[in-house]
């Protein structure tokens, strides 16, 4: 009973972690139709622009982590005026390889740049485990885990609730329509890359100190993310969120007690079966197409 | 402008290669090196490439083997296996490279392994140690790394001293982490001790909480952890925060103890590592001064120090391989094969020399290491208590 106690509280918190990868990919899959490979080294850009802050920087953690995140829009600004404005209205396969090359270049790039040595980003939080009965959790994991929270909150409510999430969600439903209604398309386009990279590099900044820094760490955090995104439906905030949850809790449960060999197989049979029965996601209601 | 610098880049390339082969008049003995240079175990793969650059610059220094230089071909397996085997037909088809020194991961070597006996070329084994590299019946493979058995008949001595009564394992999901979980389960069923769960993950995992909420439920004394370094920081950090007070032993030899020290800190206190070099005490090593001289040359090349654990192999490998060719006299793939029986010498890890070992008539090469323990105390690598000296 303390073991599953304990396996679901792990679960929870690993959940919160693939949540805040799958919300900045939904983002910029859902809305803008386009498969963004280079999430993941967004992801490690946030972490290693964190640990640069704070190892040569010398700044706060939580500082370091808000530059990481600006960092992360400011790259997915460039990125996306660089690379996908000109290629605007061709097939989603151009942009997928541009994003591919974009992802080895970076990946190539973070290895020259800091060698292949992973490097432990320092935190302030105590190592020791916060305990309630049984179950055990460590600071850092719980600030993370609120973090996440507050960011996809504040992404909903952003998309939701806001002019510039209007925009966003009529841009990407209806380009023309949304250009005669005087929506700066262009600029829609920029920003919500931005934004998705921004929580890219977010998930990379909070996520780095749990874990290591290194410059193949994208490619899990990228199949997590995608996992999430099949799981939630394409740009559904709140399905990719608990998608990630239950990704979470289902790799953890699975590797306690089924076997750990086949913690990533428990994952993707989910997905499997998701896709056969459910193929819009978990948390879709069903659409008209057409 | 351009002009002139063009000219320049001409002259300075043709005095170049006026100048380069004085004193080694014959074409050189091209090397081949298969070592994981990007991907999850990246940093290890490096290390090993900075030795084998070592031994390649000091066998140079003192003329080259038989007159000829030594020149490495490396290529990058990328942490996985199937790239490893299309290296070793790259090495062998194009390069034409009569030996090589590969694949870091007992996955990759075996990967590659097919290829070494389809062309007949030897391959030198520096760090892999799934038993069954040296058991398939492959001529052309030669192993200076411990296989998994003969690293556990290593810690036996030490059992009773480490007080191990009952064990679990986690180890990494590839052939590497599986062979050693039945190789120190064996040793530890002989022994009398209990060996509890194997728990296993997978090589690119990140978060172990799972495995280790487990492992915490079984009630052992002793944890196995067999995988590379940057999984052993993440276990180590991971168990600390789930307060699992186990004696934690890494085998494997790649564990870095001193990198260890710097990014896990305090949950790095008190582990035990199985290790093949003792950098920290070179003096302590079978060739003392060739020890000291590694070391030393290592940290002029402004290698970190952390690499050293790993770094050794590439130099052993290097050295064997060119010894090799000493013997033989010419670097054709079937002669350095016939010779690397005969190759007898000390290396950084201590005396090579290779037995045979698998099925008879296609016996493969394995070379008796020596092996070491040492344990992470008050923030620095130190013998444990039963070695150190009175």
């Amino acid at each position: 009973m303390d073991a599953l106690l304990q396996h679901l509280v792990n679960g929870l918190v690993l959940g919160g972690t693939y949540a805040l990868l799958g919300i900045g990919l939904t983002l910029i899959f859902g809305l803008m139709n386009l498969v963004n490979f280079a999430h993941g080294e967004l992801y490690t850009l946030g972490a290693y622009a964190t640990f640069a802050a704070l190892a040569l920087g010398g700044l706060n953690f939580f500082a370091a982590v808000a530059l990481a995140i600006a960092l992360g829009a400011v790259v997915g600004a460039a990125c996306e005026r660089l690379l996908l404005r000109p290629l605007r209205g061709e097939s989603i396969d151009t942009t997928m390889l541009v994003m591919i090359g974009l992802w080895i270049a970076l990946q190539n790039g973070e290895l020259l740049a800091w060698g292949g040595v992973a490097k432990s980003i320092p935190h302030p939080f105590p190592t020791a485990p916060l305990t309630l009965g049984p179950v055990g959790i460590a600071p850092l994991r719980l600030f993370v885990m609120a973090t996440a929270l507050v960011l996809i909150v504040a992404a909903w409510l952003l998309i939701q609730r806001t002019r510039l999430g209007r925009a966003m969600r009529a841009t990407f439903q209806d380009r023309e329509t949304a250009a005669l209604m005087g929506v700066r398309i262009d600029r829609i386009h920029t920003a919500t890359f931005a934004f998705g990279s921004a929580l890219a590099a977010a998930a990379g900044a909070l996520l780095g100190p749990i874990f290591l820094a290194y410059p193949s760490m994208g490619d899990l955090a990228s199949l997590k993310a995608f996992s999430v995104v099949i799981l939630g439906g394409l740009g559904n905030l709140p399905g990719a969120t608990l998608g990630g949850l239950l990704l979470g809790i289902a790799e953890e449960l699975g590797a306690g007690y089924v076997s750990s060999g086949y913690r990533d197989a428990v994952g993707f049979v989910i997905i499997i079966l998701v896709l056969l029965f459910r193929p819009s996601g978990l948390f879709t209601r069903a659409e008209r197409i057409g | 402008m351009l002009k002139r610098w063009s000219w320049m880049l001409l002259v300075s390339l043709s005095v170049g290669a006026l100048v380069a082969p004085a004193g080694f008049a014959q074409a050189p003995i091209r090397i081949g090196v298969i070592e994981p240079l990007s991907g999850p175990v990246a940093a290890s793969g490096n290390y090993v490439r900075m030795g084998a650059e070592i031994a390649r610059d000091w066998i140079n220094a003192r003329g080259g083997v038989s007159g000829r230089k030594v020149e490495l071909v490396i290529e990058d397996n990328k942490s996985d296996p199937k790239e490893a085997a299309s290296a070793a037909e790259k090495l062998i088809v194009r390069d034409k490279v009569p030996a090589i020194m590969g694949a870091w991961g007992s996955s990759m070597t075996l990967a590659a392994m097919p290829k070494l006996e389809e062309y007949g070329v030897p391959m030198v084994v520096e760090t892999s140690s799934a038993s069954t590299i040296t058991k398939r019946g492959n001529p052309w493979i030669f192993r200076i790394s411990p296989p998994s058995e003969m690293e556990a008949l290593g810690l036996e001595q030490y059992l009773d001293k480490l007080a191990v009564k009952r064990a679990d394992f986690l180890a990494v999901n590839t052939d590497w982490g599986r062979g050693a979980v039945t190789a120190f389960g064996d040793m530890l069923k002989k022994k009398g001790a209990a060996v509890g769960a194997a728990e296993f993950m997978d090589q690119k995992d990140t978060d172990m909480n799972a495995q280790i909420t487990k492992i915490k439920g079984g009630g052992g004394d002793t944890l196995f952890l067999t995988t590379a370094v940057e999984q052993i920081t993440l276990v180590l950090k991971q168990s600390q925060e789930q307060r699992l007070t186990r004696k934690i032993i890494t085998t494997g030899g790649s564990s870095s103890p001193s990198q260890l020290i710097k990014q896990a800190g305090p949950a790095a206190e008190g582990s035990y590592h199985i290790v093949f070099f003792m950098p920290w005490f070179p003096e302590a090593m079978p060739d003392g001064k060739l020890a000291k001289a590694f070391v030393d040359e290592w940290t002029k090349r402004g290698h970190p120090f952390e690499g050293l654990t790993e770094g050794f192999r590439g130099h052993d490998g290097i050295a064997t391989i060119a010894e090799a060719v000493k013997i033989a006299g010419k670097d054709e793939p079937k002669a350095i094969q016939a010779a690397l029986w005969k190759v007898s010498f000390t290396g950084v890890n201590g005396p090579i020399k290779f037995e045979k070992d698998g099925p008879a008539g296609k016996e493969s090469g394995q070379s008796k290491p020596s092996i070491f323990v040492v344990q992470i105390k008050d923030g620095k690598v130190a013998l444990p208590d039963f070695l150190a000296k009175k």
